[in-house]
């Protein structure tokens, strides 16, 4: 035994797993449930051996069946939707009330008076402070109240229900059932999604998980969704059904994003990523009562309150930038006027405008600040300077007919509002979520099929859609 | 072999006298949570278990963090990482994924896994749903195959009380050779007990003789002695030499990957700088 070595070492093992025999595995997995399920029962006593009225089951039933439980999902999320959707309006109006209305005013009059220079007041108060002042006003009601309602969905054990009712279609699209989860979290942020990929174990079913995470729609989608559709689908119609017409609508589109996973999930494993599916046993958890308070105060400060910075960080760069790009001049013309001039031709192609490209350009770190950016940049380029303070300065909005009608003279109609719902749902990831899959993957090629794949289809989808629409 | 005392609510409302100052359970006020701030620590304690049986609850209510604990199978992907202070000494404690199993590859497994052998934690904390003992124990068996400093956490003792299930702990301590405290995290019933026992596992004031399964015919037994007598010549000082071999004889790819390359030598790093498990890194979930 002296001049062992490690290729000894693994000689040995090859030998010996010869003698042991191939079922060793198999013995071995079976021995411990043996095993545990001897000391348990020695451990455990449990009430009568008769069968107790289970509710839990009961629920399951309903929840999960092959009927009930599709119509049953669609129906819980529109109702979230719609309670988002009517409850944010109040609060919405109230803060941009105060930041907008009141506050900006206050703060240009104080520049005025401390003699701050033209440009530096601009570049602060009317580029940073304004963007970041409209982000916090539409983004902090709706989440305020979406998240705590989705936590508490989750907590209660629904969200397993879904991904069970979900997981039947992955096996049948070629990937592994356990995507329905990391597709849940992906509801979230992708950037998670994509990490929660790790409890697939085979690479090829994590991979196919990894690609098609984007087409969940995330934290940062979710109020860009909302506002268009509660400006454009909820005012085609009596103002009774607003609301719903405008939830329904979001259903619509996340709905769309998870048909867009099986089908592209379907695509990668007939093509690029071949191979047999796996088997696993999902477990449906117990229902449990919810704990309310802490519910609503760890969705408050763990989601709402990260999205919300998240988006400040990025809105206070960005409204610099966007206040720049719209004062600085080459030629007779602003650099972001140059821009959407490049992009206009491709943006009508596509059923959108070019200040809409420059927006998702602009939003590549986050997709959060895409509105802000975009309604920024109308008030520049359609000189609707009424509505603003200034060029390049974002403005206050009212009422949704306002809102609307300022969208209607910068050209925008409702293949521009339903255009928009699709390319946001169906684009490149965020920069975070890509680095995150780089990081994953630790493979270039994957990373830009990641981003590059979706950005394609949103193009071509968006290109389809504004085609069959202007032939009508 | 240690008896977990059992301690009724009787005992711990009775009024403090001087005798209870120094009583392990009237210790739990000297919890301090730490939060994310361990600069340094004395003892690292690792926590293990099947998904959704309330590990993210214990870590939360250990470290004073607020992960976000979903109703949720596969919350935890990664390590989480926090710390608390407990009767004069600092700990680190380390969330790991909840996985059913460790024996095959997938990657939460393999960070459990991996953090539970290489990282070579003071104590592992192994919580398990005392509704569903059964199917947890599975991985409790596991756990002992692995590391010897272990403590049974039977948590939702509420709920198994409301179900009319009775656990006898006495009995299952003693079946599985280390301690077992019962729980109701959410509550935070049994959690003073729960840490004073971990402490003295921790310190190596209470010595398990954790279970092992029989699970060798002759030819298996004498298959594992002879790689376990290889394996200690090459790589002396090999804490769970058993368990490698029988890796190894089930042809665990990575384990092999670690011989070969002669790493396994290597991942037993003093307690300092615990094996870093691949791809683990900090991330926040907001799913």
């Amino acid at each position: 035994m002296k001049n062992v070595t490690t290729n000894d070492i693994l000689a040995t093992a090859a030998t010996l797993r010869q003698e042991v025999g191939s079922t060793f595995h198999a013995e071995l997995t079976e021995t411990i449930y043996i095993e545990a399920a001897r000391l348990a029962d020695r451990a455990v006593t449990r009430p009568g051996e008769h069968e107790r009225f289970d509710l839990s089951r009961q629920i399951d039933r309903i929840v999960t069946s092959r009927l009930w439980g599709f119509p049953l999902m669609v129906a819980l999320f529109a109702l979230v939707f719609w309670i988002t959707i009517e409850g944010a309006n109040i609060p919405s109006a109230l803060l941009a009330e105060f930041l907008i209305d009141t506050m900006h005013p206050w703060l240009k009059g104080l520049a005025a008076a401390i003699g701050l220079p033209w440009w530096l007041d601009g570049l602060l108060l009317d580029g940073m402070y304004l963007t970041t002042a409209w982000v916090v006003s539409v983004m902090l009601p709706p989440m305020a109240i979406f998240f705590p309602l989705f936590t508490l969905l989750e907590d209660l054990g629904y969200l397993p229900r879904v991904a069970f009712n979900l997981d039947n279609m992955f096996r049948k699209a070629g990937a592994h059932g356990k995507q329905s989860l990391s597709m849940m979290m992906g509801f979230g942020c992708n950037a998670a999604g994509v990490i929660a990929t790790r409890v697939i174990d085979s690479p090829r079913e994590r991979l196919i998980a990894m690609l098609t995470n984007n087409f969940a729609l995330c934290n940062g989608r979710w109020p860009t969704q909302i506002l268009i559709a509660m400006v454009f689908m909820g005012t085609l119609v009596p103002a009774a059904l607003a609301g719903l017409v405008s939830a329904m609508a979001v259903v619509a589109v996340a709905l769309l994003g998870v048909l867009l996973t099986f089908i592209v999930s379907w695509a990668l494993s007939r093509t690029m990523l071949k191979g047999e599916v796996s088997t696993f046993s999902l477990e449906l958890p117990p229902y449990r009562p919810p704990n309310v308070w802490q519910t609503i105060y760890t969705s408050v400060i763990d989601r709402t309150l990260f999205v919300l910075w998240r988006a400040i960080v990025f809105a206070l760069p960005a409204g610099a930038i966007i206040w720049l790009s719209a004062n600085v001049m080459i030629g007779d013309m602003s650099i972001a006027e140059h821009l959407i001039t490049i992009l206009a031709p491709i943006g009508w192609l596509m059923g959108l405008n070019g200040i809409i490209l420059v927006a998702y350009l602009v939003a590549i770190p986050a997709n959060e600040i895409v509105m802000p950016t975009i309604l920024m940049l109308i008030v520049l380029v359609t000189g609707q300077h009424e509505l603003g303070a200034g060029t390049g300065v974002l403005f206050e909005i009212g009422a949704d007919e306002g809102i609307r009608e300022f969208f209607a003279l910068s050209g925008w109609t409702l293949l521009t509002a339903v255009n928009l719902m699709l390319f946001s749902l169906i684009h490149n990831p965020c920069s975070t979520t890509i680095y995150t899959i780089y990081q994953e993957t630790r493979s270039l090629k994957w990373t830009a099929v990641a981003a590059l794949l979706p950005l394609l289809m949103g193009i071509v989808v968006t290109i389809l859609v504004a085609a069959v629409w202007r032939l009508f | 072999m240690s008896e977990p005392t059992y301690v009724n609510e009787g005992q711990t409302t009775a009024a403090l006298t001087s005798a209870c100052s120094t009583c392990a359970i009237h210790q739990a006020s000297q919890l301090e949570r730490l939060g994310v701030r361990l600069d340094n620590y004395d003892y690292v304690v690792a926590l293990a278990g099947n998904p959704n049986v309330g590990k993210s609850t214990v870590f939360n209510r250990l470290t004073g963090l607020r992960q976000h604990t979903g109703n949720w199978p596969g919350k935890t992907v990664s390590r989480a990482e926090g710390g608390f202070r407990y009767a004069a000494h600092q700990y680190k404690l380390v969330d790991l994924p909840g996985t059913y199993s460790l024996l095959s590859n997938s990657q939460d497994e393999e960070i459990a896994r991996d953090f539970i052998v290489f990282g070579q934690p003071d104590a592992t904390i192994i919580v398990v749903d005392a509704t569903v003992l059964e199917r947890n124990l599975n991985l409790v068996l596991q756990v002992l195959d692995m590391t010897s400093r272990a403590v049974v956490c039977l948590n939702l003792m509420d709920e198994a009380r409301r179900k009319d299930i009775q656990v006898d702990q006495r009995r299952l301590a003693r079946d599985l050779g280390v301690p077992v405290v019962a729980t109701a995290a959410r509550r935070g019933e049994g959690l003073s007990e729960l840490l004073a026992t971990v402490s003295a596992v921790a310190r190596g004031q209470t010595v398990c003789r954790p279970y092992h399964i029989e699970h060798e015919s002759p030819a298996l037994k004498q298959a594992v002695a002879q790689l376990v007598r290889q394996l200690e010549t090459v790589f002396p000082g090999l804490p769970n030499a058993r368990w490698v071999a029988l890796r190894l004889l089930d042809g665990d790819e990575r384990i092999e990957e670690l011989v070969r390359t002669g790493e396994l030598g290597n991942m037993f790093q003093t307690r300092q700088q615990p094996a870093s498990p691949g791809l683990a890194f900090p991330i926040e979930v907001h799913g």
